[in-house]
């Protein structure tokens, strides 16, 4: 059996899915970034995948595909930087215990 | 064949070092994963005849990311030792399932239009010609690098010593 577009989708939303269980569950700020810059590699295979299989010639998933790269790059550097600043006067990473605003 | 062997072979490896990444105790043996999983995706790039993108997937999710990350861990060790889960572990787990299950349905039932041409390679230059090109995305392109400045900007100015 060859391999389709169906098998790129299948294997995105599975990576999306761990993704979007470790940013559920876990507890440590910077594995949850880990997980969120998975969900973001699994939206950008969808993209490649889609451009590959529905309009190869056009290149617009690959081109969106280049601006999720910048966005991700950003948010690593913004979101380790929040987690840095909250590490540094909280001495602690722990998402559950980060609660300021709900008291 | 060929490509048949080499899509199973790195979407098994994608998908276990995801899994590590989520799973594993150590934190930095998760982000050590976490770049294995961005390596396979590259390949996984490959295969779907996107070379440019492969190189920038190296380039930035492996070199760059990569090593924030990394660099984040080692400074934020001995708060806490492994990578607990916190009360929502059964119900994220149900959460992911249900997201997957949906997803499955929803790509099973829809009737994909597949167009038969060959994919453009090299892609390099037919990007370019996109991103910067008459009636391309310019313009996209000079919002991601104001956006690229405020959030170095941002970093520099949130983890500065007062």
């Amino acid at each position: 059996m060859s391999i389709g577009l169906e098998h790129y989708l299948i294997l995105s939303a599975a990576l999306f899915s761990i993704g979007l269980y470790g940013v559920l569950a876990k507890r440590n700020a910077i594995v949850i970034l880990m997980s969120i810059e998975i969900m973001l590699v699994a939206v950008s295979i969808t993209m490649v995948a889609f451009s590959r299989y529905i309009v190869p010639l056009l290149l617009t998933g690959q081109v969106f595909t280049i601006f999720i790269m910048v966005v991700a790059a950003a948010e690593a550097a913004v979101g380790l930087a929040i987690i840095m600043t909250i590490y540094r006067t909280r001495e602690t990473i722990d998402a559950t215990k980060i609660d300021l605003m709900k008291r | 064949m060929g490509l048949e062997i080499a899509f199973w072979v790195l979407a098994i490896l994608v998908i276990v070092a995801a899994l590590a990444v989520v799973f594993l105790r150590d934190i930095f043996r998760a982000a050590l994963c976490l770049v294995l999983c961005f390596l396979a995706v590259a390949g996984i790039y490959v295969t779907l005849s996107a070379d440019f993108l492969a190189v920038v997937q190296v380039l930035i999710y492996v070199g760059a990311i990569s090593v924030l990350i990394i660099l984040a861990i080692m400074l934020t060790r001995g708060v806490q030792r492994g990578s607990p889960s916190n009360k929502l572990r059964i119900p994220a787990f149900l959460v992911a399932i249900l997201f997957l299950g949906a997803v499955g349905f929803a790509v099973f039932n829809t009737p994909w239009q597949i167009a038969g041409v060959p994919p453009v390679e090299p892609t390099t230059s037919a990007l370019a010609v996109k991103l910067f090109g008459e009636g391309g995305f310019i313009l996209a392109v000079e919002i991601a690098a104001v956006l690229l400045l405020a959030a170095i900007l941002g970093a520099i100015v949130l983890v500065r010593e007062k």
